[in-house]
């Protein structure tokens, strides 16, 4: 070890194994280290979505919440340029005294985990790339990332990307971080996208649990050209008490009066053009017909504040899955589901948020089948404390886990970086 | 344009043609292989027409698993292959190499399923971009990414360069636009990524190879989404009296939180070009015009139109015109569409550039290539996709005269490199290719690449895919910059390649 390596590693690390570099020399140092001593680490930021993922079994951590702050903000640009670990609440405070946002809605995992709000680090976000319901209409943040710097497994600082929204120069290496949870890259700084705040929200609700009709009216709001920005169906309560009953807590609101299940679709601008989307979208689907209400600006907003919030699922004790199946098999799965699971729909039918109960295990692979051959994927996001973890919390096929351990092998040859978060050899 | 250094030309490729062509028409059939110098002529470049290379011979296979066939055999075999779409890219991405299949994907021409109740369309590659807004126009949905070759250019051809267009401003690129891709790797394995569905998990491959300009895989098919026609759509023609007023104009309309379908800036070359050769009735007096398209509800769009006209009035505008039916929309976009051939009937040759630079820099920009045009002595014209800061500047010059056209090489540098310092990147929708491979260096240090060719290299082991395109050949690029060869000697002939 270099004099200058012993006097990082006596700085950075604590008792518990765990080194805080301060800056993006000082990580590549570390990380040089541990390619050399070919230690297994795992990185954290905030620990907001720790429990996503596999456990891994590593001596050693690496705290990357050191890199934290603002390092450019050009709001007549529309990006930000942080640190990669900036909490992701600075962010959103920074965006606001510029009437901005990260359109992609973030999700506050906090809730799911111990009840509040922990929104986590920037860097967190992107190496997960779960998002909330404007994904259907915006992308998911994947399509927010405009550029980041980092180091690799070998401890070499590597950049791609910029802060301009049209660059192809070279790989698209912001999309491969995106999602890769943490595996390739400890990241550095990061430049998201932002934009404009949209300035009001109504929220037309319709109670029914008709599957079928539920199904048409996603359908008919995907093709509507009225610009919906979220489509939930929130499906009502199983009576079984393993499932927590607090669908009536959660979206208590004046004007949302509902016994059962319904949907909710969110319509944002101003109000001349809220009104005028109302209006076409009474006709599209034929609202008059149906049970509905409408939320004005001031339940609108906290209402897909919780959904976002997934509070629905607050503190649970059991298996929560996050299902993506193409929107027409809504149905099917929907179907299969019944009234034995607690779930509600989100991206106008494509996005399945599922609780599971602890005691039935084996239920989760018998779903995980079944979305197989609806053509979708499968994500457990929470796991009971009985959970076995028989089952892999990702899905993957064989090719593209083969592909995958070469990309990670290019960036991370000695399986540094979070080994084995995603899948078993990565 | 000057000699181009390319791989080194592999002579047991070229002694085993015959073996090569024989194996090559027992996998696919034996007409879908053309090693003939007539047959082949037409496939000695692409549309960066300046570079011509004649390939060992041109395959065209009708389904995924002759492709797969074939890299399986070139991979054993240790030969090069280039895939090529419609081409129409404007980097030399599909330039072939002698000791190089080149793979044309031109029979991959059928839309495989079209769904509107996923809203997405399963096409195979070498379908028109265009095509697909045909297939679903009927039902009012439409494909977004609009690059202006969608007449000819190949869905394939834009999932490898991650084409834009006008409207990927408001609606994103190519990687926005898609949801599923097969591919086969240069070993032969078949690959599915995506589907139906938002989203994939775990590596977003798609996101990888969307913009990889054919060196890590063959797109084979691949799910596009689809949208629905937006209620209204209106477009406003503004004229300025100064670059700077009418810059200025364009990133505070930005700026002020409008997100327009299309923002356009011409200049006055091109102002007066377009109109004489389209008829689109720009305001000739105009330094700068700026053409900004609003899509949504009719309020929306109108209360849009209201702001932008403020911004452009407080710019000092000299004329704005509003469409007033979708005929004068049309109109609008005629001269700006146009803005190629103009400059093709302006000059003997045209060079095309196309960098990113920061909105708010529009101006400086601008300014810059007028200095660098009295510089070089050579006349430019310039069209951008002002609302994401992509600047195609198009000089012109005369082709058979040697130093003009050392000299517009030289000049385009400039420009790319200027748009770094500005804060931007050499490449934001035509990609690198053999272009602005050299360039690469004014962004990425010898690190970033070297990452970047880590990830090829775990790919495509023995660097058979595409080879030469997108990275600097010359190793020690980060010191030497662009390269220049002429009369075919090397400058740096002890250097390692890649």
């Amino acid at each position: 070890m270099s004099i200058e390596m012993k006097k990082n590693s006596q700085i950075f690390q604590d008792s518990n194994n765990t080194y805080y570099p301060e800056d993006e020399q000082q990580v590549s140092s570390v990380v040089k280290e541990l390619y050399k001593k070919n230690q297994p680490t795992e990185l954290v930021g905030l620990g907001s979505k720790n429990f996503i993922g596999n456990k891994i079994q590593s001596a050693k951590k690496l705290s990357l919440s050191k890199l934290s702050g603002v390092v450019e903000y050009l709001p007549e640009e529309l990006y930000i340029k942080v640190k990669a670990n900036t909490p992701l609440e600075i962010v959103e405070q920074e965006l606001e005294k510029n009437n901005q946002e990260l359109a992609f809605e973030p999700i506050d995992f906090g809730f799911i985990d111990d009840g509040k709000s922990n929104k986590g680090t920037v860097a967190g976000h992107l190496s997960c790339n779960f998002v909330g319901s404007r994904r259907f209409k915006v992308g998911s943040m994947r399509d927010h990332i405009l550029g980041f710097r980092g180091v690799n497994g070998k401890g070499d600082i590597i950049k791609s990307g910029g802060t301009v929204v049209k660059n192809v120069t070279g790989y698209d290496l912001s999309k491969l971080v995106t999602g890769s949870f943490g595996t390739l890259v400890a990241l550095t700084e990061i430049t998201l996208k932002v934009l404009p705040k949209k300035k009001l929200s109504n929220t037309i609700t319709i109670n029914t649990g008709d599957k079928k009709l539920v199904n048409e009216l996603f359908e008919k709001i995907s093709s509507s050209s009225s610009e919906v920005s979220g489509a939930v169906f929130i499906a009502e309560e199983p009576k079984d008490a393993s499932y927590d009953h607090n669908k009536e807590m959660v979206f208590k609101f004046n004007d949302l009066e509902h016994k059962g299940s319904f949907v909710a679709l969110r319509i944002e601008g101003d109000k001349i053009s809220i009104d005028e989307k109302i209006k076409a979208l009474t006709d599209e689907l034929e609202l008059n017909k149906l049970d509905k209400t409408i939320l004005d600006v001031h339940q609108s907003t906290p209402f897909w504040k919780k959904i976002n919030n997934l509070e629905l699922f607050k503190q649970t004790k059991n298996n929560l899955l996050r299902v993506v199946i193409p929107p027409s098999k809504g149905t099917k799965l929907m179907q299969y589901l019944g009234n034995k699971y607690k779930y509600y729909i989100d991206w106008c039918g494509s996005l399945f948020w599922t609780e599971v109960q602890s005691k039935k295990n084996t239920k989760v692979s018998e779903i995980k089948n079944l979305i197989k051959e609806l053509g979708g994927y499968l994500t457990i996001i929470k796991t009971s404390n009985e959970y076995d973890y028989e089952e892999m919390i990702f899905t993957v096929d064989d090719t593209r886990l083969l592909i995958s351990e070469k990309i990670k092998k290019s960036f991370d040859p000695k399986r540094i970086f979070n080994p084995g978060k995603m899948y078993r050899g990565i | 344009m000057s000699e181009l250094v390319l791989p080194k030309i592999d002579k047991a490729t070229i002694n085993k043609k015959e073996y090569i062509f024989k194996n090559l028409a027992k996998i696919i059939n034996p007409e879908n292989v053309l090693s003939h110098a007539d047959d082949i002529k037409p496939y000695e470049t692409d549309a960066l027409a300046a570079y011509t290379q004649t390939p060992l011979a041109v395959v065209m296979p009708e389904n995924t698993e002759e492709v797969s066939n074939i890299l399986k055999f070139c991979h054993k075999e240790n030969i090069k292959v280039v895939p090529r779409g419609a081409g129409t890219g404007l980097s030399g991405g599909a330039l072939p190499l002698n000791d190089a299949i080149l793979l044309s994907l031109g029979k991959f021409n059928k839309i495989i399923e079209i769904d509107f109740e996923n809203k997405c369309v399963v096409t195979q590659p070498g379908v028109t971009n265009l095509g697909i807004t045909h297939a679903v126009q009927h039902k009012n949905f439409y494909y977004a990414p609009d690059p202006s070759s969608q007449l000819a250019c190949s869905i394939g051809g834009n999932v490898a360069e991650n084409s834009g267009g006008v409207h990927s401003l408001k609606y994103g690129t190519t990687t926005n636009n898609i949801l599923g891709v097969e591919m086969v790797m240069m070993d032969g394995t078949v690959c599915r990524v995506g589907g139906k569905t938002l989203d994939q998990e775990g590596y977003d491959l798609m996101g990888l190879i969307c913009g990889s300009e054919g060196l890590l895989g063959v797109i084979t098919e691949v799910t596009v989404k689809i949208l629905k026609n937006p209620q209204v759509v209106k477009a406003a023609l503004i004229g300025f009296p100064t670059i700077e007023e009418g810059g200025n104009a364009a990133s505070e309309i930005i700026s002020s939180g409008i997100v327009p379908a299309g923002m356009e800036i011409m200049d006055k070359a091109l102002i007066e070009a377009t109109d004489n050769f389209s008829k689109a009735g720009y305001p000739r007096d105009a330094e700068l015009l700026l053409i900004v398209e609003l899509d949504g509800t009719e309020s929306e769009v109108d209360e849009l139109l209201k702001q932008v006209r403020s911004i452009c009035e407080k710019n000092n505008c000299s004329s704005l015109k509003l469409s007033k039916n979708e005929k004068e929309r049309l109109s609008f976009w005629a001269g700006r569409k146009a803005a190629f051939p103009a400059c093709g009937a302006m000059a003997p040759d045209y060079y095309c550039m196309d960098g990113s630079i920061p909105r708010g820099k529009l101006a400086e920009a601008l300014l810059e290539i007028k200095r660098l045009s009295e510089k070089y002595k050579l006349p430019v014209a310039n069209c951008f996709h002002a609302g994401d800061g992509n600047l195609h500047p198009l000089i012109m010059f005369d082709g058979s005269d040697k130093e003009q056209l050392r000299k517009t090489e030289e000049f385009g540098a400039e420009i790319l490199k200027t748009c770094v310092r500005l804060g931007g990147v050499i490449t934001g929708e035509h990609g690198v290719g053999v272009e602005k491979r050299e360039l690469m260096c004014e962004m990425f240090n010898n690190t970033d690449i070297q990452q970047q060719l880590d990830i090829k290299k775990s790919l495509d082991e023995k660097n058979l895919l595409n080879p030469g395109k997108v990275y600097p050949i010359l190793r020690k690029c980060a010191e030497e910059g662009r390269v220049h060869v002429h009369r075919n000697e090397e400058k740096f002939p002890d250097l390692p390649r890649f």
